[in-house]
């Protein structure tokens, strides 16, 4: 026991001396720390997410590097939650001296990563966290040094206000569940956009996430006349309502958000409805096309087609590109200062859309808004801010 | 005189023993009520009968859970807690004979000749048969293995058996190898058609077409519902006022040993009660499935919840009560929903328990002397 003890310890102590001097070619690699949850409760969300990072990280080695300098990519698994994320965070930076961090990807491991790197001047950015916390830290002072690469929930109202507004639709009816910040968010967020652009709440109605019998609220819907109905709640509230709708001769057309991307969403309740989301595989642009193209050659599935990229590999592809981007607009991988204001002030092209940051270092980019029509999600337009 | 044997009570006695301020605050209740609902006429008639149809939508369904409550109540005083797990199981049955084996469109395959709206009221009516059969058979197991041994012990032993019997049903229920743990979209047995209703006359409205001013709309949902109801209502009333096994039901619900002695036999009309309790739940599962479009393993839990409550308010052990009890809940869910504020709906349901509650004690209905079936 002891003896195995010493001898682990021992191998630790060189362990100790000799990686800093393997992983020492600060000068000749760019390391790159990958924070995902490999294991723990969604490991689906950090395989995705590590494809996506690993496409970029080879896309830019083979152009030659960044600066003149390969990429090294370091992964640590941080279990989408707080004690592991910081572990992983710490291991990354003291131990492996990385000075750049993708991740995490939930937001409950997020916010203490962004916690350890700000004072250590690690740029950090998240590809899917959304959580308002993430940049912000609870003064109300933006993360000098974190960023994202989607858009946080608020903004998704923004966008099918305006996708409202310009399908020439003047009333709009509300609801949401009081008891869950995503639609709340969302909700007021839509409410506050439609109206300045001219639109009209006409009604406003709140529910409990127990609610099934949504007919009170529908005939007031109905009677309201309104032409959009927003309903930014999860794909089963939206297969409820949806559904009870065309009982009340509801006509408003149904508006979401994210919530309703789904493989169980009803499309039969959901006809005739548009939500938003980060990206759609359906997008015609021609970065989306060769994303679609390059993933599907780098991933199969068990039948041997070409895999699809889901939002969590496209945003990790997009967060990876921007930092690497961010580097090279700032001329210097060593000072890290330097490549944060770079990123801060970046507009930059990415599969998800156009990237530029605002103050608190969400990114203002376009939303992708999919319809449901004939039983089918379609993309039907991508709405910048 | 000495005034502390004075015959005569002070009023703060008078108030107390008679439960003035209990009355009165539901009568000021009541008046408060019926103002905001007639000022919510005055503003809009149309639309207030257009919420109170959906209320009776709602009501209606109620009412078939209720039954179960009420009815095993009346006979072994057992609050039976997985009433609404077997109206859960009632919905998923249906699911599956509507999904997997298209059971409602059998008549439109077998005798091709009919016309739709016979064959869909055929369809319809064999699924809700086969989720009353399976219901009332799931019940009947339910009670010969775990209540049946019960049946002298505590009243508590029973009760907590049946909040167990409530989990496992749910717990089970949302296993892989049952139904699973997701929300599943429930087909609907037949098309929904909406009619306007207006005063020259009722007309089919076209789907995605807005309805006209001032009209009211009516789907054939509603009217699923309302004649299902209404049909099993009269039938289970028939039932226990007029067949031998329903005189016997009211009978073991008077008096159990003395029903024995008269050559009952208690313990067999005691598991037809719970089948009979159970097939209705499991026809409101079809109902209430086919309104609102959805199954899942916990979807018992609020409406049987809310039923129970309609069972007391109208007086538990009492069938008249639990169809007016659960009535009364539907519309005041409905309608509070649509004139105070959603959230508020079972608050303004729940209140409206506990203040008849104050006043009568046993429910409106209810006979504090002698409960029957």
């Amino acid at each position: 026991m002891s003896k195995r003890l010493f001898v682990i310890l021992s191998l630790l102590i060189i362990a100790s001396f000799i990686l800093p001097a393997c992983g020492g070619g600060g000068s000749s690699t760019i390391k790159i720390g990958l924070l995902a949850p490999l294991s723990g409760a969604v490991p689906t969300f950090g395989v995705s997410t590590q494809q996506g990072v690993e496409i970029a990280v080879k896309e830019w080695n083979d152009k030659g590097g960044v600066l003149g300098k390969k990429i090294e990519l370091v992964v640590a698994d941080s279990q989408c939650s707080a004690d592991p994320a910081v572990n992983a965070a710490n291991k990354l930076i003291d131990q492996d001296k990385v000075t750049f961090v993708v991740g995490e990807v939930c937001s409950s491991a997020s916010i203490p990563v962004a916690e350890i790197v700000n004072p250590k001047k690690v740029v950090q950015i998240s590809p899917t966290s959304t959580n308002s916390g993430v940049t912000v830290d609870k003064d109300g002072n933006t993360r000098p040094f974190t960023f994202r690469a989607c858009f946080i929930d608020p903004f998704q109202g923004l966008v099918m206000a305006k996708f409202a507004a310009g399908k020439g639709f003047k009333t709009a009816f509300v609801m949401y569940d009081q008891g869950n910040d995503y639609t709340v968010g969302l909700a007021e967020a839509f409410e506050k956009s439609f109206t300045e652009l001219g639109g009209q709440v006409v009604g406003k109605e709140t529910y409990t996430k127990e609610d099934t019998d949504f007919s009170a609220i529908l005939t007031k819907v109905a009677d309201s006349k309104a032409e959009v109905l927003y309903l930014p709640d999860y794909y089963n509230i939206v297969n409820l309502v949806g559904a009870q709708a065309k009982d009340k001769g509801v006509t408003a057309v149904m508006m979401g958000g994210d919530g309703w991307d789904s493989s169980d969403l009803d499309v039969k309740a959901a006809e005739g409805g548009f939500y938003s989301n980060h990206y759609d595989p359906g997008d015609t642009r021609p970065i989306v096309v060769e994303w679609l193209k390059k993933f599907g050659a780098a991933y199969k599935d068990d039948a041997g087609q070409p895999r699809v990229p889901d939002a969590l590999s496209t945003l990790a592809y997009d967060a990876t590109n921007l930092l690497l981007a961010a580097i090279q607009k700032a001329g210097t991988a060593d000072d890290t200062t330097k490549v944060a204001e770079a990123m801060a002030g970046i507009s930059w092209e990415g599969v998800s859309g156009q990237i530029t940051f605002d103050p608190q270092h969400n990114p203002i980019k376009a939303a992708a808004v999919i319809g449901v029509m004939g039983g089918e999600k379609k993309f039907v337009e991508s709405i910048a801010p | 005189m000495n005034a502390a044997i004075s015959q005569k009570p002070s009023l703060l006695e008078t108030i107390i023993r008679k439960r003035w301020l209990g009355k009165s605050f539901l009568v000021a209740m009541a008046i408060l009520a019926l103002w905001k609902l007639t000022i919510s006429f005055l503003a809009g008639p149309t639309i207030f009968m257009q919420q109170v149809i959906n209320g009776f939508q709602l009501g209606f369904v109620y009412a078939l859970i209720a039954l179960g409550y009420t009815m095993v109540y009346g006979i072994v005083r057992l609050i039976n807690f997985a009433h609404g797990d077997v109206f859960m199981v009632g919905a998923f049955v249906s699911y599956y004979a509507i999904a997997d084996f298209g059971l409602n469109s059998w008549p439109a395959k077998v005798m091709p000749g009919l016309p739709v709206w016979l064959s869909t009221a055929i369809g319809v009516i064999t699924v809700v048969l086969l989720s009353m059969v399976s219901c009332a058979f799931l019940a009947f197991t339910i009670e010969r293995i775990a209540y049946k041994p019960l049946r002298n012990a505590p009243r508590i032993s029973a009760l907590i058996t049946a909040i167990g019997v409530s989990f496992f049903l749910e717990y089970f229920g949302a296993l892989p190898i049952a139904f699973g743990p997701n929300f599943v979209t429930y087909e609907r047995p037949f098309e929904v058609v909406n009619w306007v209703i207006s005063t020259s006359g009722i007309v089919a409205l076209e789907p995605g077409v807005a309805p006209p001013d001032n009209t009211l709309i009516i789907s054939n949902i509603s009217l699923y519902i309302i004649i299902i109801s209404l049909l099993l209502l009269f039938t289970l009333n028939f039932f226990v006022r007029r067949t031998r096994v329903g005189k016997a039901m009211r009978a073991t619900a008077y008096d159990k040993p003395t029903s024995r002695l008269m050559g009952i036999n208690v313990d067999g009309i005691i598991s037809v009660t719970f089948a009979v309790g159970a097939a209705l739940a499991g026809a409101a599962g079809v109902l209430y499935a086919t309104a609102f479009p959805q199954v899942y393993f916990a979807m018992g839990i609020i409406p049987g919840l809310k039923a129970f409550v309609a069972a007391v308010l109208g007086g538990i052990g009492s069938i008249p009560g639990a169809l007016v009890g659960a009535l009364i809940i539907g519309e005041a869910e409905v309608l509070s929903a649509a004139y105070i504020s959603t959230p508020m709906r079972d608050a303004v349901a729940f209140s409206i328990l506990v203040l008849v509650l104050l006043v009568r004690p046993t429910g409106i209905f209810g006979e504090p002397s002698r409960e029957k079936a």
